[in-house]
């Protein structure tokens, strides 16, 4: 497994991005021969000495200029456009169902679950490989586009619309989601991370993402009692207790993740205490008021209580 | 333009059935607006079609799409066609820029020739679309 997130159309690990992939050393081929010659007439032109024959040129601006380039464009269209069926084809019955809503500027995930439940987390999608997966698209404001360069094309999120993708990873690894639709002050910071494992790994995951927050050390629940009194509730949610805020991002396995802020910092101790006092140094614009009053030791039981939720 | 140079003779088109295309400024933009007008007429209809109708069967569809089509390729064709005809009466030498009826009958004639071509292509990749997707999703 690759531990350094990859965010290359070129690395790819989908079949959509094979595709994309492919697709692009075509049209580059193809883009790369209709200069050849365009250019290679044109140095012809200059260096050939003399009135060149009018017939011939004649026939060499017309088929180079325009017959040739209408057909290597429309060979170039039919291949890109024959991909699109397949691409666009929505995950079979039963596959796994995520919804994504944008945000500014993280993201919100809904697990659909056999059960008819869902579970929400926020800014990490785990999937299982070799199986095609379905996800449905949303905002909750501006329009958001949704794009893992290294699974998949990209799609718009419209405030008010429900998209749909379909990505169908085929390597196990670590990749890069980023918001690529321009969204406001902090639009470059608004990443997550993909991460592709065996089915065995996801189901694990999946149903550890669906239970409550678990029970926490002492330090921690001093840090618990801090979250609680400092009014982070009213925002995020931490399921099994009383936080039940929808304005920012779940918190319920917080600990579990690989980053903090949309992918923004490495999720360990130190990034932690500096996000929540420091909150708009490290992302400016976001909603969440840096909390500079806490006392060390409050801000460190707070860091310890939130690493806990794994 | 004055009303003296429009009343100079012309020559080179005097023999000709059809009006020349000296004043027929508006005559260039037929090809590309028909193009308009059928890639507009598609593209509302999937959308309707696609968000209303019925998203499974996409034959109806396609064959609105090809009636379209077979209204304005022909359309286009024929401007283009006639368009020709105007820029091939005489030979006047290249570039056509003159001042004068028939180097303007040949402008007007060229350019529309050109462009009836291209709309001719880009109407194709249009139905192109249609044919090689066949799938609202």
């Amino acid at each position: 497994m690759n531990f350094v997130p990859s965010q290359s159309a070129l690395d790819h690990a989908g079949v959509g991005a094979e595709s994309i992939a492919g697709l692009f050393w075509v049209m580059l081929i193809g883009g790369c021969l209709i200069w050849l010659i365009v250019v290679g007439l044109a140095v012809y032109a200059i260096v050939v000495p003399g009135q060149h024959d009018q017939k011939r040129t004649r026939m060499l601006v017309i088929g180079g200029g325009a017959v040739f380039p209408t057909i290597v464009l429309t060979a170039l269209l039919t291949y890109g456009l024959a991909m699109l069926p397949d691409l666009q084809r929505p995950a079979p019955e039963g596959s796994q169902v995520i919804e994504v809503a944008g945000v500014r500027w993280w993201w919100r995930i809904h697990y659909r679950m056999p059960d008819g439940n869902r579970v929400e987390t926020a800014n990490e999608i785990h999937l299982p490989v070799n199986e095609p997966v379905e996800f449905k698209l949303k905002s909750e404001d501006v329009i958001h586009a949704f794009w893992v360069p290294s699974l998949g094309g990209k799609v718009d999120m419209m405030p008010g619309r429900e998209n749909r993708l379909k990505l169908h990873p085929t390597r196990v690894g670590v990749y890069r989601g980023v918001c690529a639709e321009y969204c406001g002050e902090a639009h470059t910071q608004m990443a997550f991370d993909v991460i592709v494992e065996s089915r065995e790994d996801y189901d694990e995951w999946l149903r550890q993402q669906a239970s409550l927050a678990v029970a926490i050390s002492d330090e921690a629940e001093a840090g618990r009692k801090i979250f609680a009194g400092s009014g982070c509730g009213a925002c995020h949610s931490i399921r099994g207790t009383s936080a039940d805020g929808v304005v920012g991002p779940d918190l319920t396995h917080f600990g579990s993740r690989r980053s903090i802020g949309a992918s923004v910092l490495p999720n360990n101790a130190d990034n932690l205490t500096r996000w929540i006092a420091e909150t708009h140094r490290v992302k400016s614009g976001v909603e969440m008021p840096a909390f500079e009053t806490l006392a060390e030791d409050e801000l460190r039981a707070l860091v310890r209580y939130l690493g806990e939720l794994k | 333009m004055s009303e003296s140079v429009n009343q100079q003779p012309v020559p080179l088109h005097e023999h000709g059935q059809r009006r020349p295309m000296k004043k027929r400024l508006w005559w260039i933009a037929i090809s590309p607006s028909v193009w308009a007008i059928h890639f507009l007429a598609c593209y509302i209809t999937a959308a309707v079609w696609c968000e209303k109708i019925g998203e499974g069967n996409l034959r109806p569809l396609q064959i609105s799409v090809g009636i379209y089509t077979a209204i304005a390729l022909p359309v286009i064709i024929w401007v283009g066609y006639s368009s020709y005809r105007n820029f091939r009466r005489g030979d006047p030498p290249v570039p056509y820029d003159f001042d004068d009826p028939t180097d303007r009958t040949h402008f007007f004639g060229f350019t529309a020739f050109l462009l009836s071509s291209l709309s001719v292509v880009a109407t194709l990749f249009t139905v192109l679309v249609f044919v090689l997707v066949g799938s609202c999703d």
